[in-house]
Order: C-alpha cells, then sequence, then structure tokens
C-alpha cells in the first residue's frame, strides 16, 4: 500500500510529467490559453493515458517480450496509441454523444501526445505490475492536469492584469512562467524516487 | 529469417489489423450525420462569437436542424441569416426582433463619486481588483472602456463623459460587451423598448443619493405612475417590462433624482 502511495505522490508533485520530465509540453503551451479548454484537455488526458498505458503494457508482456520483438517496442507503441484514440472515437460518437461533445477536439489532439507514449514506455522500462501501471497511468495523468490547470489559472489572471512587454506577450512569457512553475517543483526533487 | 524482415512482416501485419479494426469499427459504428447540418453552418457568419449561446456557428447549426434553436437564434448574422437558415431548412423565418445592447449607467464623470484615484491599467476587469473599483457606487459603470476595445463589431464607442455609447446602427447584440463588463451594466433589448431604468445600483437610496446623482433610488414612484403596470422595484432598482411598456412617459415626469431624462430613454 505504501508503495501505491509513493508512486502517486512521486508522478503527482515529485517527478511531474510536465514540469519535471517535460514531457506533453506541447498541450502545455498550446492548451492553458483558457480554462475552460485546459479543463477539457484535462478530462481527455486523464482517459486516453490510463487506456493506452494498459494496453501498451497488456501488448508488451503479451506479444512483444514473448515473439522476442522488444526492437520494435516504439513503432508498436505509436501504431497502436494513434489507432487506438481513433477507435475510442468511432465508438465513443455512437455510444457517447455527450462524452464525445465535452471531449470533442482534444481526443485527436492526444493522438501524437509524447506524454501518452512516454508513460506507456516508462511502464514497461520501470517494470511495473498491471496494477501499479494502472495507478502511474492514473497519477501521472493528474500530475499533467495539475500543472496544465495551474498554467491556464496564472495565465487567464496574466492576460488580463499583467503589463507584459509587447515582445514577451503570449508564448514567450507562457514559456517563462512554465519554467518557473518548473523550477518550484524542482525543489521537491529527492523527496521520492 | 532475419530481424529485418521479421519486423516488416510484424510492422505490416499489426498496419493491416489495426486498418481492418478500424475499418469495421467505422462501419459498425455509423453516426449519420445530417447533410442539412454543413449547408446551415456555411450559411452562418462563421465567427464563433457564441453569442446564441452555443459552443461555435456548427453546435449551433445543429441545434437548428434539430429544432432545438429557432432559425434566427444566430443574433450576429441577424435577419438575412435567419432568411438564409429558412431557406436550407425549407420553413419560413419568423421576423424577429432586432436587439441592441444598452448601457445600464448614467453615472459619467460628473455626476457619480470616486473612492480615489485610479492609475492603473487601463482595463476595467484590472480595475474592479483593486478594492473593487474606484467608483463610489459598486454596481456603476468604471468607464475604461473594455467593452468598447473588445466590441467585435466596432458599435462602441467612449463619450466625453466617461461613459460608452452604443451604435444601432452596428450593434449585432452578440453579447460580447455583456460577457466581458466585470459589472454587467452593458444588457442586450429589444430595440423596440421605449423606456428603461438606466441603472445598476442595487444600493438603497439613502446610499444611492450620496454617491451618485444619476442613481436609482428605488422609490418606487414610477411603479405607481405606470398605467401598464409594466415598472417593478427589485431589490431598490426599478425594472421596465418592455412588452407591457408603452412609452406613455408618465414615468419620465415622477422620477425624483431629477435627472429623468437621462434615466430613461425612448427609441423612436
Amino acid at each position: 500500500m505504501e508503495d501505491y502511495l509513493m508512486l502517486v505522490v512521486s508522478a503527482i508533485f515529485i517527478n511531474n510529467i510536465l514540469l519535471i520530465r517535460f514531457l506533453g509540453n506541447c498541450p502545455f503551451v498550446g492548451v492553458s490559453s483558457s480554462m475552460s479548454s485546459a479543463l477539457g484537455m484535462s478530462a481527455a488526458v486523464l482517459f486516453v493515458n490510463v487506456l493506452a498505458s494498459l494496453i501498451c503494457w497488456i501488448l508488451q508482456k503479451t506479444v512483444l517480450d514473448v515473439f522476442g520483438l522488444e526492437y520494435l517496442q516504439t513503432l508498436v507503441f505509436i501504431l497502436v496509441i494513434a489507432a487506438l484514440v481513433q477507435l475510442v472515437e468511432i465508438i465513443m460518437q455512437k455510444v457517447a454523444p455527450p462524452l464525445y461533445r465535452a471531449l470533442g477536439i482534444f481526443l485527436p489532439l492526444i493522438t501524437t501526445n509524447c506524454m501518452i507514449f512516454g508513460v506507456a514506455v516508462l511502464n514497461i522500462k520501470e517494470e511495473y505490475t498491471f496494477m501499479q501501471a494502472l495507478v502511474y497511468a492514473i497519477s501521472t495523468a493528474l500530475g499533467f492536469n495539475m500543472a496544465l490547470i495551474l498554467l491556464a489559472g496564472i495565465r487567464e489572471r496574466m492576460d488580463s492584469t499583467a503589463r507584459v512587454p509587447k515582445l514577451l506577450q503570449g508564448v514567450p512569457i507562457c514559456l517563462i512562467t512554465a519554467g518557473m512553475m518548473g523550477l518550484t517543483f524542482a525543489g521537491l526533487l529527492g523527496l521520492a524516487k | 529469417m532475419g530481424p529485418v524482415t521479421t519486423a516488416i512482416l510484424a510492422m505490416g501485419g499489426l498496419g493491416v489489423f489495426l486498418s481492418i479494426l478500424l475499418g469495421v469499427a467505422a462501419k459498425v459504428f455509423f453516426v449519420y450525420v445530417d447533410p442539412r447540418i454543413g449547408q446551415v453552418a456555411d450559411v452562418l457568419p462563421g465567427a464563433n462569437c457564441g453569442g446564441c449561446g452555443y459552443a461555435g456557428c456548427s453546435d449551433c447549426a445543429a441545434a437548428m436542424v434539430e429544432g432545438k434553436a429557432p432559425v434566427n437564434a444566430c443574433k450576429a448574422g441577424g435577419a438575412s441569416v435567419a432568411q438564409a437558415v429558412a431557406g436550407v431548412l425549407g420553413i419560413s423565418a419568423a421576423a424577429a426582433e432586432r436587439e441592441v445592447a444598452r448601457i445600464f449607467c448614467k453615472g459619467d464623470s460628473a455626476r457619480a463619486e470616486r473612492k480615489f484615484k485610479y492609475m492603473g491599467i487601463n482595463d476595467c476587469r484590472a480595475a474592479m481588483l483593486v478594492s473593487g473599483g474606484d467608483k463610489s457606487c459598486s454596481y456603476g459603470c468604471l468607464g475604461l472602456g473594455t467593452c468598447v476595445a473588445n466590441c467585435p463589431f466596432g458599435a462602441l464607442s467612449m463619450g466625453e463623459d466617461g461613459l460608452p455609447r452604443v451604435d444601432d446602427e452596428k450593434c449585432t447584440a452578440c453579447g460580447t460587451c455583456v460577457k466581458l463588463c466585470p459589472r454587467h451594466i452593458p444588457k442586450v433589448v429589444p430595440v423596440s423598448q421605449k423606456a428603461a431604468s438606466l441603472c445598476s445600483s442595487h444600493d438603497v437610496g439613502k446610499l444611492v443619493k450620496e454617491i451618485c446623482e444619476a442613481g436609482c433610488l428605488g422609490c418606487g414612484l414610477c411603479k405607481k405612475a405606470c398605467p401598464e403596470k409594466a415598472v417593478e422595484v427589485v431589490k431598490f432598482l426599478s425594472v421596465v417590462d418592455h412588452t407591457k411598456c408603452t412609452g406613455c412617459g408618465k414615468c419620465f415626469e415622477k422620477c425624483p433624482t431629477g435627472i429623468i431624462q437621462s434615466l430613461v430613454f425612448t427609441v423612436v
């Protein structure tokens, strides 16, 4: 039990996937300009991350390891994740239209998110069991969501009130803000593996 | 079999398997999308302003086709777009009442007091963060022109007296100013509305009297004077029901603040 707790705290706060591991930084900058899109993205990431890393874990253990195809891991994972997201989108449009509309554009956006692929690979590299992989996928997604929502809040407030110099407006000041958030969280490094 | 052949076979097999899977899924979970939705979306302005209350033009088009939204739901497009949508859907468009935004505050720089001199960023939302704005009245227009700067149709301008003006011709009632104003001063009303109490203050009369010469005291004299019972006093603020108001002007005469012509406007 303590192991799982450590895994959760580590994935969310200490080795935050966005701020410390620097995975999935495109949506971090791209979708954080408004709180509503950040929330949509968060929900979609949580959903896809869990699904994709579990499928990849199963695939690794039942196919790649068995047939000695480990060297194809990167290619296979990318292909499977892309197809999986497409498949989920098609099914969701039919089965759960409200959910489809809520996640909307964010679902296909995540297809090529490096964080999804990163978590799938990390699960294998760290030799997690199925349960550990599940917990790790949920907690990394939560860590991603926390960082994204924090940045969206800061940017919304900054856009309306701060006097940002013209040459720093938009993406530059966002990158500086993200860097400062990264530095803040780097203060926690070493508290857990 | 060398690793190259294995890799090619494995990846090729996986690719074929996944494409078949996706192809089958697309057939099994096929969702019929009404082709008229696309046609209606083409007719709409495509600005995605959100004035209709839907997430965007295509969302609004879907609602129109399903009959959940009237053909004139697009406020920014106006009558011409409503006609075009009606043409696509094969129904007749009922003539919709045109709406415009109105500024519900008359406390200009001469008549409304200020608590302190605000010297920050020229934006009402920023001014609101400094102890709730510099105006003594916590409901009045701050006059920094956030609505003017953000009006997508250029229908707003800042008057000499520090209050925004609405150009009826240019205003499309998209509601952008309504959403942006931190004090919700602009409101969208039918263009034919004849009278309105142009004040947003829910303060009690005594307080209003101290801080603003152009505020509604909530005394209710207008309510008593109205022969059509079109005026209600809601939390010390008189509100005119435009469906009942005939524009007779009886309330204008009774209003005790003495600046009644500016509190109630007449649209010809």
